[in-house]
């Protein structure tokens, strides 16, 4: 496999120079992780996974992210990688289907390509094989089931959410209203209004207030996104009205930290993006050595992780239930 | 410019002064600064990044700037006409976005690809409107059109992407002589636009209009129809580009291209085309693109982050601006 990946490359490389050092070795390969954009907090904690792991494993590891999330805005990336001659391209794609051809064109070369946080919607035969945090059917429930066991599952509550086309947000979002719906332990929960807060702090904030003044009777706040979270708690802690509208979500411990610490939230959930990055970096690894085989229903152990199963469409997760943070065991985590 | 040879009364003094040596005229121009650049970016990556120097690559990856580079041609002809653009990035997206729509829905490519094109024009002629017709400054009203576009966009088609027929993706991927489709047509359209900007009356009338639009109107140029023209080939060409780009892509999303303006400014600015009009090359534009690509290349394989890229691309346009000005305010054209 290794082999063939540097002859392609070779190939494609015409005159130009490769500089794989050793590459011949198992371990010291090449693994680039595409982030959606620069500046997102949550991408660092991945890459300290990779990093992390590469450092045990004895592989080279890159981040590279385009300055937006438009939809074609990692092709050039992509492109860039596939001729340097990387061995691995880990991507947090920022569209289901526009980068078909691109990582089309990598797999051609033999270059393992893994959807890292997030998926390839629809596509899933573009890509070797897929790295989520939880199994993300349970976000929406569990979610629910924390805002209700936090107001005593009776009231009126809203959603502040990312933007409106952000596909894992809306399936979240889909779910939550299917628990509400359908569970009669939340009869008495109310869903009054779903706002979008473009995972912009301004907007988010502004969104927030608009929520306290046009739902007075409001108690609780569910906001599925590390920026909305953060924004969502920054009012209510400035508006000094925490016993009254309870916010939740899903946010990074190291932003939420000062909140849980105050007592403006009491809990909020998430996965560890941190063990995506080690996951997929241990995984790359097992498949180029062909310690593991990239097929449904294949288990294998990752260090302190333990044992992972690749699932339907080839989909790995690291946890098999979202973390719950709370002023018990906030202090011992640090993304 | 001193001399001692004593001038004849009888002589201009203007028509005296001694003509700009030949080597000057040639090669004191604002394209040179890009031709320059172009023959120094390879020498700087082969010492750093020489994976970003295969010729196959920067054709390949030039595919996914060949969109703004068409756009970017005819800006050029705008800009010297004493006008801007800030639109066509969004017109693309709303055409291409329509363009998908309408097959989705079960139109046939031909006729889908009419209603594309004449959206373009309508699009385009909008812009002519605003700023022929009710005399708007271009700035400003394209950069309203260029909000209105993208949002209208985003109304039509939503927040998902829309498929194109399989049959009609991949143009990137069919090559002549080695050569993928979409720089050929850069190419193509750059020897046409050339030639009508330097050897037609059209070309001459246009130089006139952006030099001083008062004068040519006196010398019975009929500089609102040829604005008007030019906007409308803008609109045309920014919906053959969708064309061209989501043939590539096989989807389309309504932030297609978004910030393209930038780059199509920076390509126009960088080829040596002077913002106030008056003065620019097709050729300077062409070159740009591909400058812009080679080194947007580079940059990637050397896995640059966008900040780092963006302040070296800052740089450079401000440099080319400063170029460009100092040449002309030292030649008379």
């Amino acid at each position: 496999m290794l082999k063939r990946t540097l002859l392609a490359g070779m190939a494609a490389l015409g005159l130009a120079v490769t500089f794989s050092s050793g590459a011949f070795a198992g371990h010291d390969f090449k693994i680039v992780y595409i982030g959606k954009n620069t500046g997102n907090p949550y991408f660092d904690s991945i890459t300290g996974g990779f990093q992390d792991a590469c450092k045990q494993i004895g592989c080279q590891f890159e981040f590279v992210a385009p300055a937006t999330a438009e939809a074609t805005s990692q092709i050039p990336l992509i492109d860039a990688q596939v001729q340097k001659g990387v061995n691995v391209i880990a991507i947090a794609p920022n569209s289901p289907d526009a980068m078909n051809q691109a990582l089309d064109a990598a797999r051609a070369k033999g270059i393992l390509v893994l959807a890292v946080n997030g998926d390839l919607v629809g596509n899933e035969s573009h890509r070797d094989a897929n790295i989520l945090p939880v199994d993300f059917t349970k976000t929406g429930p569990n979610q629910v089931e924390l805002m209700g066991s936090l107001i005593g599952y009776k009231g009126d509550i809203a959603i502040l959410s990312a933007t409106t086309e952000a596909p894992d947000q809306n399936t979240w979002i889909a779910a939550m209203k299917k628990t509400l719906a359908d569970d009669p332990k939340y009869k008495d929960m109310k869903l009054v209004a779903t706002v979008y807060g473009d995972d912009q702090p301004e907007k988010s904030t502004t969104e927030m207030e608009g929520l306290l003044s046009n739902y007075p009777n409001l108690v609780g706040v569910i906001a599925p996104t590390t920026v909305g979270v953060a924004a969502a708690a920054q009012v209510v802690q400035q508006r000094g009205i925490a016993d009254k509208v309870h916010v939740t979500g899903l946010g990074l411990p190291s932003e939420m930290k000062d909140f849980i610490k105050d007592g403006t939230v009491k809990a909020f959930q998430l996965w560890s993006p941190y063990n995506e990055g080690w996951l997929a970096a241990y995984f790359a690894d097992g498949v180029l050595n062909k310690t593991i085989d990239n097929k449904v229903g294949t288990k294998f152990d990752v260090p302190t992780l333990g044992s992972i199963t690749i699932g339907d469409k080839n989909v790995m997760n690291t946890q098999a239930e979202l973390t719950t943070f709370d002023a018990s065991n906030i202090d011992k985590f640090n993304f | 410019m001193t001399t001692t040879e004593p001038i004849a009364p009888t002589v201009n003094p203007l028509d005296a002064a001694p003509a700009r040596p030949l080597w000057q005229v040639i090669f004191i121009r604002p394209v040179m600064l890009t031709v320059l650049l172009l023959i120094l970016e390879p020498i700087v990556a082969s010492v750093f990044w020489p994976q970003s120097l295969d010729l196959q690559y920067i054709l390949s990856t030039f595919t996914l700037t060949a969109p703004l580079a068409l756009m970017a041609l005819v800006l050029t002809l705008v800009i010297i006409a004493g006008e801007i653009d800030l639109s066509p990035a969004s017109s693309m997206a709303l055409t291409a976005c329509v363009f998908a729509a309408v097959q989705q829905a079960g139109v046939p490519f031909p006729l889908a690809a009419v209603i594309c094109i004449g959206l373009g024009l309508v699009l385009g002629l909008f812009n002519a409107f605003l700023v022929v017709f009710l005399r708007l400054p271009s700035l400003i009203a394209t950069i309203g059109t260029l909000t209105f576009y993208r949002g209208l966009a985003q109304v039509l088609a939503g927040d998902n992407s829309i498929k194109l027929p399989e049959w009609y993706m991949g143009l990137n991927l069919v090559t002549v002589f080695g050569i993928p489709v979409p720089d050929l047509i850069v190419l193509v359209a750059a020897i046409l636009l050339a030639l009508l900007l330097s050897a037609t009356i059209f070309g001459r009338q246009v130089f006139q209009i952006g030099t001083n639009e008062l004068a040519a109107r006196h010398a019975g140029i009929r500089t609102r129809t040829i604005k008007t023209t030019l906007f409308a080939t803008l609109g045309v060409v920014s919906a053959l580009a969708g064309m061209m780009f989501v043939s590539q892509l096989g989807t389309v999303r309504y932030d297609l291209g978004l910030g393209g303006e930038l780059q199509m400014v920076l390509m126009a600015m960088l080829g040596g085309t002077y913002i106030f009009g008056g003065r620019g090359s097709i050729l300077g534009t062409f070159l740009a693109g591909w400058l812009l690509s080679i080194m947007t290349n580079a940059m990637n394989t050397a896995s640059w982050l966008p900040a780092t890229q963006f302040c070296l691309l800052g740089v450079l346009l401000i440099v080319s601006i400063i170029v460009t000005n100092f040449i002309y305010s030292r030649t008379q054209r």
